[in-house]
Protein backbone atom coordinates (compact mmCIF):
# COMPACT_ATOMS: atom_id res chain seq x y z
CA UNK A 1 0.00 0.00 0.00
CA UNK A 2 0.76 3.04 -0.52
CA UNK A 3 -0.23 6.80 0.70
CA UNK A 4 -0.99 9.64 -2.13
CA UNK A 5 -1.42 13.44 -1.06
CA UNK A 6 -4.02 14.89 -3.62
CA UNK A 7 -3.80 18.52 -3.42
CA UNK A 8 -6.72 21.17 -4.35
CA UNK A 9 -5.33 24.26 -5.38
CA UNK A 10 -7.24 27.90 -5.01
CA UNK A 11 -4.64 29.41 -7.61
CA UNK A 12 -1.28 27.75 -8.62
CA UNK A 13 -2.87 24.84 -10.76
CA UNK A 14 -3.31 25.06 -14.63
CA UNK A 15 -6.49 26.73 -15.49
CA UNK A 16 -9.47 24.03 -14.87
CA UNK A 17 -11.59 23.29 -18.08
CA UNK A 18 -14.64 24.82 -16.96
CA UNK A 19 -13.14 27.50 -14.94
CA UNK A 20 -16.36 29.53 -13.27
CA UNK A 21 -16.38 30.85 -9.90
CA UNK A 22 -18.64 28.80 -7.56
CA UNK A 23 -21.06 32.00 -6.81
CA UNK A 24 -21.98 32.36 -10.43
CA UNK A 25 -23.62 28.79 -10.21
CA UNK A 26 -26.81 27.75 -9.65
CA UNK A 27 -27.62 26.96 -6.12
CA UNK A 28 -28.43 23.31 -7.76
CA UNK A 29 -24.71 22.91 -9.20
CA UNK A 30 -23.59 23.69 -6.15
CA UNK A 31 -25.50 20.92 -3.91
CA UNK A 32 -24.63 18.30 -7.00
CA UNK A 33 -20.89 19.55 -6.55
CA UNK A 34 -21.01 19.07 -3.29
CA UNK A 35 -22.91 15.50 -3.43
CA UNK A 36 -20.45 13.96 -5.73
CA UNK A 37 -17.54 15.18 -3.56
CA UNK A 38 -19.15 13.36 -0.25
CA UNK A 39 -20.02 10.55 -2.28
CA UNK A 40 -16.57 9.81 -3.60
CA UNK A 41 -15.16 10.54 0.11
CA UNK A 42 -18.05 8.36 1.11
CA UNK A 43 -16.72 5.62 -1.77
CA UNK A 44 -13.29 5.67 -0.53
CA UNK A 45 -14.14 4.75 2.95
CA UNK A 46 -16.15 1.87 1.90
CA UNK A 47 -13.10 0.64 -0.49
CA UNK A 48 -11.07 1.00 2.64
CA UNK A 49 -8.59 3.73 0.58
CA UNK A 50 -9.63 6.55 2.37
CA UNK A 51 -7.43 8.18 5.42
CA UNK A 52 -8.31 11.74 5.77
CA UNK A 53 -10.02 15.06 4.25
CA UNK A 54 -9.55 18.92 4.84
CA UNK A 55 -10.09 22.25 3.72
CA UNK A 56 -8.05 25.07 4.08
CA UNK A 57 -9.20 28.84 4.83
CA UNK A 58 -7.82 30.85 1.95
CA UNK A 59 -5.84 33.38 3.81
CA UNK A 60 -2.38 32.35 6.04
CA UNK A 61 0.50 33.34 7.49
CA UNK A 62 3.65 33.18 7.11
CA UNK A 63 6.12 32.87 10.16
CA UNK A 64 9.58 32.71 11.09
CA UNK A 65 12.33 32.34 14.04
CA UNK A 66 13.69 35.84 14.80
CA UNK A 67 16.75 35.11 17.50
CA UNK A 68 16.81 34.27 20.72
CA UNK A 69 14.29 36.13 23.02
CA UNK A 70 12.06 37.50 20.04
CA UNK A 71 9.13 37.04 19.02
CA UNK A 72 8.51 34.93 15.84
CA UNK A 73 8.56 37.03 12.66
CA UNK A 74 5.30 36.92 10.71
CA UNK A 75 4.48 38.26 7.23
CA UNK A 76 1.55 38.06 4.90
CA UNK A 77 -1.14 37.35 3.87
CA UNK A 78 0.04 37.84 0.47
CA UNK A 79 -2.86 38.21 -2.11
CA UNK A 80 -0.06 37.28 -5.11
CA UNK A 81 0.60 33.99 -3.36
CA UNK A 82 1.07 32.03 -7.03
CA UNK A 83 0.57 29.18 -5.33
CA UNK A 84 -2.63 28.56 -2.65
CA UNK A 85 -3.70 25.17 -1.03
CA UNK A 86 -7.06 24.87 -0.89
CA UNK A 87 -6.92 21.33 1.03
CA UNK A 88 -6.26 17.64 0.16
CA UNK A 89 -7.47 14.11 0.87
CA UNK A 90 -5.33 11.17 1.55
CA UNK A 91 -5.28 8.39 0.05
CA UNK A 92 -3.98 4.55 0.96
CA UNK A 93 -3.81 2.38 -2.15
CA UNK A 94 -1.99 -0.41 -3.65
CA UNK A 95 -0.61 1.62 -7.22
CA UNK A 96 0.08 4.90 -8.74
CA UNK A 97 -2.09 4.18 -11.02
CA UNK A 98 -4.75 3.47 -8.53
CA UNK A 99 -4.22 6.59 -7.17
CA UNK A 100 -4.01 8.09 -10.70
CA UNK A 101 -7.70 6.88 -11.39
CA UNK A 102 -8.79 8.48 -8.14
CA UNK A 103 -7.90 11.72 -8.50
CA UNK A 104 -9.56 11.90 -11.91
CA UNK A 105 -12.29 10.77 -10.74
CA UNK A 106 -12.07 13.51 -8.02
CA UNK A 107 -11.42 16.38 -11.03
CA UNK A 108 -14.57 15.19 -12.87
CA UNK A 109 -16.96 16.72 -10.00
CA UNK A 110 -19.65 18.36 -11.61
CA UNK A 111 -19.59 22.34 -11.86
CA UNK A 112 -21.35 25.37 -13.85
CA UNK A 113 -23.82 23.63 -16.20
CA UNK A 114 -23.42 20.73 -14.70
CA UNK A 115 -20.40 19.84 -16.32
CA UNK A 116 -17.28 18.52 -15.07
CA UNK A 117 -14.51 20.58 -13.77
CA UNK A 118 -11.70 19.01 -15.24
CA UNK A 119 -9.80 20.49 -12.20
CA UNK A 120 -6.23 20.08 -11.74
CA UNK A 121 -4.95 18.01 -9.11
CA UNK A 122 -1.63 17.41 -7.68
CA UNK A 123 -0.60 14.12 -6.98
CA UNK A 124 1.86 13.97 -4.60
CA UNK A 125 3.23 10.18 -2.80
CA UNK A 126 4.27 10.70 0.64
CA UNK A 127 7.77 9.46 1.47
CA UNK A 128 7.00 5.79 3.36
CA UNK A 129 9.32 4.25 6.42
CA UNK A 130 11.95 1.99 4.83
CA UNK A 131 11.21 -1.65 4.62
CA UNK A 132 12.55 -4.24 6.49
CA UNK A 133 13.62 -6.33 4.05
CA UNK A 134 15.95 -4.52 1.48
CA UNK A 135 18.29 -7.35 0.07
CA UNK B 1 -26.84 -1.83 29.81
CA UNK B 2 -27.80 2.10 30.68
CA UNK B 3 -23.92 3.26 30.01
CA UNK B 4 -25.38 7.35 30.73
CA UNK B 5 -26.32 5.62 34.63
CA UNK B 6 -23.34 4.20 34.81
CA UNK B 7 -21.27 7.26 33.78
CA UNK B 8 -23.85 9.56 35.80
CA UNK B 9 -21.96 7.28 38.73
CA UNK B 10 -18.47 8.85 37.68
CA UNK B 11 -18.09 12.00 39.63
CA UNK B 12 -19.57 10.20 43.12
CA UNK B 13 -17.06 7.19 42.85
CA UNK B 14 -14.34 9.93 42.20
CA UNK B 15 -15.37 12.00 44.76
CA UNK B 16 -15.42 9.15 47.80
CA UNK B 17 -12.21 8.15 46.50
CA UNK B 18 -10.71 11.47 46.91
CA UNK B 19 -12.14 11.82 50.18
CA UNK B 20 -10.47 8.55 51.60
CA UNK B 21 -7.75 10.73 50.91
CA UNK B 22 -6.06 9.03 47.79
CA UNK B 23 -4.56 11.31 45.28
CA UNK B 24 -6.94 13.15 42.61
CA UNK B 25 -4.88 11.70 39.37
CA UNK B 26 -5.01 8.10 40.81
CA UNK B 27 -8.29 8.06 41.76
CA UNK B 28 -9.35 9.39 38.60
CA UNK B 29 -7.19 6.93 36.97
CA UNK B 30 -8.44 3.81 39.34
CA UNK B 31 -12.24 4.99 38.27
CA UNK B 32 -11.46 4.69 34.61
CA UNK B 33 -10.54 0.92 34.93
CA UNK B 34 -13.93 0.38 36.81
CA UNK B 35 -16.02 1.92 34.27
CA UNK B 36 -14.71 -0.46 31.52
CA UNK B 37 -15.05 -3.16 33.96
CA UNK B 38 -18.70 -2.35 34.75
CA UNK B 39 -18.94 -2.05 30.85
CA UNK B 40 -17.66 -5.81 30.29
CA UNK B 41 -19.37 -7.49 33.57
CA UNK B 42 -22.75 -5.68 34.13
CA UNK B 43 -24.45 -6.50 30.52
CA UNK B 44 -24.65 -10.45 32.24
CA UNK B 45 -23.88 -9.67 36.06
CA UNK B 46 -25.61 -6.54 36.92
CA UNK B 47 -25.02 -5.54 39.92
CA UNK B 48 -28.11 -4.70 43.13
CA UNK B 49 -26.01 -1.40 44.14
CA UNK B 50 -24.62 0.03 41.20
CA UNK B 51 -22.46 2.90 42.71
CA UNK B 52 -20.98 0.28 45.64
CA UNK B 53 -20.20 -2.04 42.68
CA UNK B 54 -18.02 0.91 40.99
CA UNK B 55 -16.62 2.09 44.68
CA UNK B 56 -15.52 -1.45 45.87
CA UNK B 57 -13.91 -1.96 41.88
CA UNK B 58 -12.56 1.51 41.92
CA UNK B 59 -10.64 1.05 45.04
CA UNK B 60 -9.30 -2.20 44.44
CA UNK B 61 -7.77 -0.87 41.48
CA UNK B 62 -6.49 2.16 42.88
CA UNK B 63 -4.91 -0.76 46.02
CA UNK B 64 -3.59 -2.89 43.10
CA UNK B 65 -1.85 0.21 41.68
CA UNK B 66 -0.67 1.63 45.02
CA UNK B 67 0.89 -1.94 46.12
CA UNK B 68 2.69 -2.13 42.85
CA UNK B 69 3.91 1.87 43.30
CA UNK B 70 4.86 0.79 46.66
CA UNK B 71 6.63 -2.36 46.40
CA UNK B 72 8.74 0.06 43.48
CA UNK B 73 9.53 2.86 45.76
CA UNK B 74 9.88 0.74 49.06
CA UNK B 75 6.96 2.94 50.72
CA UNK B 76 4.77 0.25 52.43
CA UNK B 77 3.29 2.27 54.84
CA UNK B 78 0.89 3.77 52.28
CA UNK B 79 -1.51 1.40 52.04
CA UNK B 80 -2.36 -1.09 54.58
CA UNK B 81 -5.73 -2.16 54.60
CA UNK B 82 -9.03 -1.00 53.25
CA UNK B 83 -10.91 2.16 55.03
CA UNK B 84 -14.06 1.92 56.68
CA UNK B 85 -16.61 2.53 54.13
CA UNK B 86 -16.84 6.23 53.34
CA UNK B 87 -19.86 8.07 53.44
CA UNK B 88 -22.55 8.15 51.19
CA UNK B 89 -21.60 10.74 48.79
CA UNK B 90 -22.69 13.75 48.64
CA UNK B 91 -23.47 17.03 46.32
CA UNK B 92 -20.36 18.59 47.41
CA UNK B 93 -17.96 16.28 46.11
CA UNK B 94 -19.56 16.05 42.32
CA UNK B 95 -19.27 20.16 42.84
CA UNK B 96 -15.93 20.24 44.06
CA UNK B 97 -15.10 17.25 40.72
CA UNK B 98 -16.98 20.10 38.85
CA UNK B 99 -14.68 22.97 40.30
CA UNK B 100 -11.64 21.01 40.00
CA UNK B 101 -11.69 20.11 36.15
CA UNK B 102 -12.54 23.69 35.35
CA UNK B 103 -9.68 25.14 37.16
CA UNK B 104 -8.47 28.42 35.85
CA UNK B 105 -4.68 26.91 35.86
CA UNK B 106 -6.26 24.86 33.07
CA UNK B 107 -6.33 25.73 29.57
CA UNK B 108 -9.99 25.76 28.22
CA UNK B 109 -9.07 22.49 26.20
CA UNK B 110 -7.53 20.64 28.94
CA UNK B 111 -10.71 21.56 31.40
CA UNK B 112 -12.61 20.27 28.45
CA UNK B 113 -10.85 17.15 28.14
CA UNK B 114 -10.82 16.44 32.04
CA UNK B 115 -14.47 17.41 32.54
CA UNK B 116 -15.26 14.82 30.07
CA UNK B 117 -13.39 12.09 31.32
CA UNK B 118 -13.45 12.81 35.42
CA UNK B 119 -17.01 14.24 35.14
CA UNK B 120 -18.77 12.83 32.51
CA UNK B 121 -17.27 9.68 32.74
CA UNK B 122 -16.16 8.93 28.80
CA UNK B 123 -12.67 6.97 27.98
CA UNK B 124 -10.23 8.80 26.37
CA UNK B 125 -10.81 7.18 23.37
CA UNK B 126 -14.45 8.75 22.89
CA UNK B 127 -12.60 12.09 23.86
CA UNK B 128 -9.94 11.69 21.48
CA UNK B 129 -12.65 10.58 18.89
CA UNK B 130 -14.88 13.56 19.52
CA UNK B 131 -12.42 16.38 19.02
CA UNK B 132 -10.71 14.69 16.30
CA UNK B 133 -7.20 14.44 17.43
CA UNK B 134 -5.52 10.84 17.82
CA UNK B 135 -5.46 9.22 21.23
CA UNK B 136 -2.43 9.15 22.40
CA UNK B 137 -2.55 12.59 21.79
CA UNK B 138 -5.76 13.27 23.71
CA UNK B 139 -4.68 10.95 26.70
CA UNK B 140 -1.62 13.33 27.14
CA UNK B 141 -3.72 16.17 27.10
CA UNK B 142 -5.98 14.49 29.84
CA UNK B 143 -2.49 13.57 31.94
CA UNK B 144 -1.23 17.08 32.03
CA UNK B 145 -4.01 18.21 33.14
CA UNK B 146 -3.94 15.80 36.07
CA UNK B 147 -1.17 16.67 36.99
CA UNK B 148 -1.98 20.60 37.20
CA UNK B 149 -4.70 20.41 39.56
CA UNK B 150 -3.19 17.18 41.22
CA UNK B 151 -1.94 19.30 44.30
CA UNK B 152 -4.91 21.76 44.77
CA UNK B 153 -7.21 20.98 47.38
CA UNK B 154 -10.71 20.07 46.97
CA UNK B 155 -11.97 21.29 49.75
CA UNK B 156 -11.97 25.18 48.47
CA UNK B 157 -15.20 26.76 46.54
CA UNK B 158 -14.51 27.63 43.22
CA UNK B 159 -16.48 30.23 40.90
CA UNK B 160 -19.05 28.67 39.14
CA UNK B 161 -18.58 31.21 36.18
CA UNK B 162 -15.32 28.83 35.10
CA UNK B 163 -17.39 25.84 35.29
CA UNK B 164 -20.27 27.58 32.93
CA UNK B 165 -17.70 28.32 30.33
CA UNK B 166 -16.60 25.23 30.48
CA UNK B 167 -19.56 23.32 29.65
CA UNK B 168 -20.52 25.48 27.15
CA UNK B 169 -17.76 24.76 25.12
CA UNK B 170 -18.41 21.24 25.14
CA UNK B 171 -21.84 22.07 23.85
CA UNK B 172 -20.91 24.57 21.09
CA UNK B 173 -18.26 21.96 19.64
CA UNK B 174 -21.68 20.22 18.51
CA UNK B 175 -20.85 16.34 17.74
CA UNK B 176 -18.77 14.23 15.67
CA UNK B 177 -18.06 10.24 15.66
CA UNK B 178 -20.15 8.53 18.03
CA UNK B 179 -20.47 10.83 20.71
CA UNK B 180 -22.65 13.42 20.89
CA UNK B 181 -21.06 16.43 22.70
CA UNK B 182 -24.08 18.66 22.90
CA UNK B 183 -25.96 15.99 24.75
CA UNK B 184 -23.65 14.69 27.25
CA UNK B 185 -23.14 19.06 28.21
CA UNK B 186 -27.07 19.13 28.31
CA UNK B 187 -26.35 15.96 30.81
CA UNK B 188 -23.65 17.75 32.92
CA UNK B 189 -25.30 20.99 33.55
CA UNK B 190 -28.76 19.11 34.49
CA UNK B 191 -26.27 17.12 36.87
CA UNK B 192 -24.82 20.78 38.19
CA UNK B 193 -27.87 21.92 38.43
CA UNK B 194 -28.85 19.32 40.85
CA UNK B 195 -25.54 20.24 42.61
CA UNK B 196 -25.68 24.12 43.16
CA UNK B 197 -28.93 26.34 42.74
CA UNK B 198 -27.49 29.15 40.67
CA UNK B 199 -29.29 31.28 38.09
CA UNK B 200 -26.97 31.19 35.58
CA UNK B 201 -26.71 27.52 35.79
CA UNK B 202 -30.22 27.22 35.33
CA UNK B 203 -29.94 30.01 32.38
CA UNK B 204 -26.92 28.05 30.44
CA UNK B 205 -29.48 25.16 30.57
CA UNK B 206 -32.38 26.43 29.99
CA UNK B 207 -29.49 28.24 26.50
CA UNK B 208 -28.64 24.65 26.03
CA UNK B 209 -32.32 22.90 25.80
CA UNK B 210 -33.42 25.74 23.33
CA UNK B 211 -30.66 25.51 21.39
CA UNK B 212 -30.58 21.67 21.02
CA UNK B 213 -34.45 21.80 20.34
CA UNK B 214 -33.87 23.23 16.65
CA UNK B 215 -31.32 20.28 16.09
CA UNK B 216 -33.40 18.25 13.70
CA UNK B 217 -34.26 21.26 11.78
CA UNK B 218 -30.82 22.90 11.77
CA UNK B 219 -29.51 20.89 8.30
CA UNK B 220 -31.22 19.99 5.53
CA UNK B 221 -31.09 15.93 4.39
CA UNK B 222 -28.15 16.61 2.49
CA UNK B 223 -26.03 18.01 5.44
CA UNK B 224 -26.57 22.14 4.41
CA UNK B 225 -27.22 24.74 6.96
CA UNK B 226 -30.92 25.88 7.14
CA UNK B 227 -31.22 29.49 8.59
CA UNK B 228 -33.51 30.01 11.60
CA UNK B 229 -35.77 31.60 9.17
CA UNK B 230 -36.25 28.77 6.99
CA UNK B 231 -36.09 25.87 9.68
CA UNK B 232 -39.31 24.08 9.30
CA UNK B 233 -40.37 24.62 12.97
CA UNK B 234 -42.67 21.09 13.64
CA UNK B 235 -39.39 19.62 13.68
CA UNK B 236 -38.14 21.52 16.89
CA UNK B 237 -38.29 19.81 19.98
CA UNK B 238 -41.49 21.25 21.94
CA UNK B 239 -40.51 19.10 24.95
CA UNK B 240 -37.00 20.47 25.37
CA UNK B 241 -38.00 23.39 25.04
CA UNK B 242 -41.02 23.55 27.08
CA UNK B 243 -38.47 22.54 29.24
CA UNK B 244 -35.86 25.25 28.70
CA UNK B 245 -38.83 27.80 29.06
CA UNK B 246 -40.12 26.45 32.49
CA UNK B 247 -35.81 26.60 33.62
CA UNK B 248 -35.52 30.05 32.90
CA UNK B 249 -38.93 31.69 33.88
CA UNK B 250 -37.67 30.16 36.92
CA UNK B 251 -34.82 31.63 37.14
CA UNK B 252 -35.24 35.30 35.78
CA UNK B 253 -37.60 36.73 39.07
CA UNK B 254 -34.47 35.81 41.15
CA UNK B 255 -32.98 39.30 39.61
CA UNK B 256 -29.71 38.04 39.16
CA UNK B 257 -29.45 38.49 35.61
CA UNK B 258 -26.43 36.72 33.86
CA UNK B 259 -25.62 36.47 30.13
CA UNK B 260 -26.66 33.02 29.74
CA UNK B 261 -30.14 33.80 31.02
CA UNK B 262 -30.04 36.20 28.67
CA UNK B 263 -28.85 34.42 25.73
CA UNK B 264 -31.78 32.22 26.97
CA UNK B 265 -34.41 34.38 26.76
CA UNK B 266 -33.48 35.60 23.28
CA UNK B 267 -33.79 31.73 22.20
CA UNK B 268 -37.12 31.38 23.82
CA UNK B 269 -38.31 34.14 22.34
CA UNK B 270 -37.58 32.51 18.83
CA UNK B 271 -38.73 29.58 20.38
CA UNK B 272 -41.87 31.44 20.93
CA UNK B 273 -42.98 32.35 17.61
CA UNK B 274 -44.91 30.29 15.22
CA UNK B 275 -43.75 31.27 12.41
CA UNK B 276 -40.11 33.79 11.55
CA UNK B 277 -42.36 36.59 10.65
CA UNK B 278 -44.43 36.20 14.30
CA UNK B 279 -41.47 36.71 15.85
CA UNK B 280 -40.85 39.54 18.59
CA UNK B 281 -37.37 41.30 17.43
CA UNK B 282 -38.06 44.24 19.28
CA UNK B 283 -38.16 41.95 22.55
CA UNK B 284 -35.08 40.49 21.01
CA UNK B 285 -33.37 43.91 20.81
CA UNK B 286 -33.91 45.26 24.04
CA UNK B 287 -32.20 41.39 25.14
CA UNK B 288 -29.87 41.79 23.12
CA UNK B 289 -29.03 45.54 24.71
CA UNK B 290 -29.04 43.95 28.09
CA UNK B 291 -26.61 41.37 26.62
CA UNK B 292 -24.17 44.06 25.84
CA UNK B 293 -24.72 45.60 28.76
CA UNK B 294 -23.68 42.63 31.03
CA UNK B 295 -21.14 41.35 28.78
CA UNK B 296 -19.33 44.24 26.75
CA UNK B 297 -18.68 41.67 24.09
CA UNK B 298 -18.79 43.02 20.43
CA UNK B 299 -20.46 39.98 18.60
CA UNK B 300 -23.34 40.87 20.73
CA UNK B 301 -23.72 43.77 18.89
CA UNK B 302 -23.04 42.40 15.56
CA UNK B 303 -25.53 40.45 16.40
CA UNK B 304 -28.14 43.16 17.98
CA UNK B 305 -27.61 44.58 13.87
CA UNK B 306 -29.43 41.76 12.43
CA UNK B 307 -32.66 42.21 15.11
CA UNK B 308 -32.21 45.61 14.45
CA UNK B 309 -33.25 45.30 10.90
CA UNK B 310 -35.60 42.92 11.47
CA UNK B 311 -37.32 45.18 14.23
CA UNK B 312 -37.03 48.48 12.69
CA UNK B 313 -35.93 47.72 8.86
CA UNK B 314 -32.68 46.95 7.04
CA UNK B 315 -31.65 50.47 6.65
CA UNK B 316 -31.90 50.56 11.02
CA UNK B 317 -29.78 47.35 10.68
CA UNK B 318 -27.32 48.85 8.53
CA UNK B 319 -27.40 51.85 10.58
CA UNK B 320 -26.71 49.74 13.73
CA UNK B 321 -24.14 47.07 12.03
CA UNK B 322 -21.68 50.56 11.13
CA UNK B 323 -21.25 50.64 14.70
CA UNK B 324 -19.57 47.49 14.88
CA UNK B 325 -15.83 46.43 14.16
CA UNK B 326 -15.88 45.22 10.56
CA UNK B 327 -13.04 42.67 11.42
CA UNK B 328 -15.68 40.94 13.22
CA UNK B 329 -16.18 36.98 12.25
CA UNK B 330 -19.22 36.66 10.51
CA UNK B 331 -19.67 40.99 10.08
CA UNK B 332 -19.73 40.54 6.02
CA UNK B 333 -22.51 37.57 5.99
CA UNK B 334 -24.51 39.84 8.38
CA UNK B 335 -23.58 43.01 5.74
CA UNK B 336 -24.93 40.63 3.10
CA UNK B 337 -27.88 39.40 4.57
CA UNK B 338 -29.18 43.36 5.59
CA UNK B 339 -28.30 44.68 2.07
CA UNK B 340 -30.48 41.67 0.22
CA UNK B 341 -33.48 42.79 2.86
CA UNK B 342 -32.60 46.46 1.53
CA UNK B 343 -33.45 45.26 -2.23
CA UNK B 344 -29.14 46.02 -3.16
CA UNK B 345 -29.07 42.54 -4.71
CA UNK B 346 -25.61 42.86 -6.47
CA UNK B 347 -24.18 44.63 -3.33
CA UNK B 348 -25.39 41.70 -1.35
CA UNK B 349 -24.27 38.78 -3.87
CA UNK B 350 -20.89 40.53 -3.88
CA UNK B 351 -20.74 40.10 0.36
CA UNK B 352 -22.20 37.02 0.63
CA UNK B 353 -19.02 35.54 -1.82
CA UNK B 354 -16.33 37.49 0.32
CA UNK B 355 -17.98 36.30 3.50
CA UNK B 356 -17.76 32.95 1.98
CA UNK B 357 -13.87 33.59 1.80
CA UNK B 358 -13.72 34.38 5.59
CA UNK B 359 -16.08 31.25 6.28
CA UNK B 360 -13.95 29.18 9.45
CA UNK B 361 -16.13 26.18 8.46
CA UNK B 362 -17.08 24.51 5.50
CA UNK B 363 -21.14 24.08 6.37
CA UNK B 364 -21.15 28.09 6.94
CA UNK B 365 -18.79 28.62 3.19
CA UNK B 366 -21.08 26.12 1.53
CA UNK B 367 -24.28 28.20 2.98
CA UNK B 368 -22.85 31.60 2.36
CA UNK B 369 -21.75 30.79 -1.35
CA UNK B 370 -25.04 29.41 -2.07
CA UNK B 371 -26.42 32.50 -0.74
CA UNK B 372 -24.67 34.35 -3.40
CA UNK B 373 -25.31 31.72 -5.76
CA UNK B 374 -28.77 32.26 -5.52
CA UNK B 375 -29.07 36.16 -6.02
CA UNK B 376 -26.46 36.02 -8.84
CA UNK B 377 -28.99 33.73 -10.34
CA UNK B 378 -31.60 36.05 -9.50
CA UNK B 379 -30.00 38.75 -11.50
CA UNK B 380 -29.68 36.83 -14.24
CA UNK B 381 -33.29 36.71 -14.89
Amino acid sequence: MAKYLLLKHYRGAPTAVNDVPMDQWTPAEISAHIQYMRDFAARLEGTGEFVDAQALAPEGTFVRYDGEGRPPVTDGPFVETKDLIAGWMVIDVDSHDRAVELAGELSAAPGAGGKSIHEWLELRPFLSEPPTITE
Amino acid sequence: MDETLLRSLTPSVLGILVRRGVDFAAAEDAVQDALVEAVRVWPADPPRDPLGWLTTVAWRRFLDAARADTARRRREDLVEEEPEPGPAPTVDDTLQLYFLCAHPSLTPSSAVALTLRAVGGLTTRQIAHAYLVPEATMAQRISRAKRTVSGLRLDRPGDVATVLRVLYLVFNEGYSGDVDLAAEAIRLTRQLAVTIDHPEVAGLLALMLLHHARRAARTAPDGSLVPLAEQDRSRWDTRSIAEGVEILQAALPRDQLGEFQAQAAIAALHADAPTAAETDWVQIVEWYDELARLTGNPIVRLNRAVAVGEADGPRAGLRALAAVDDALPRYTAVAAYLHERDGALATAARLYAEAAQQATNLAEREHLTRQAARLNALRRR
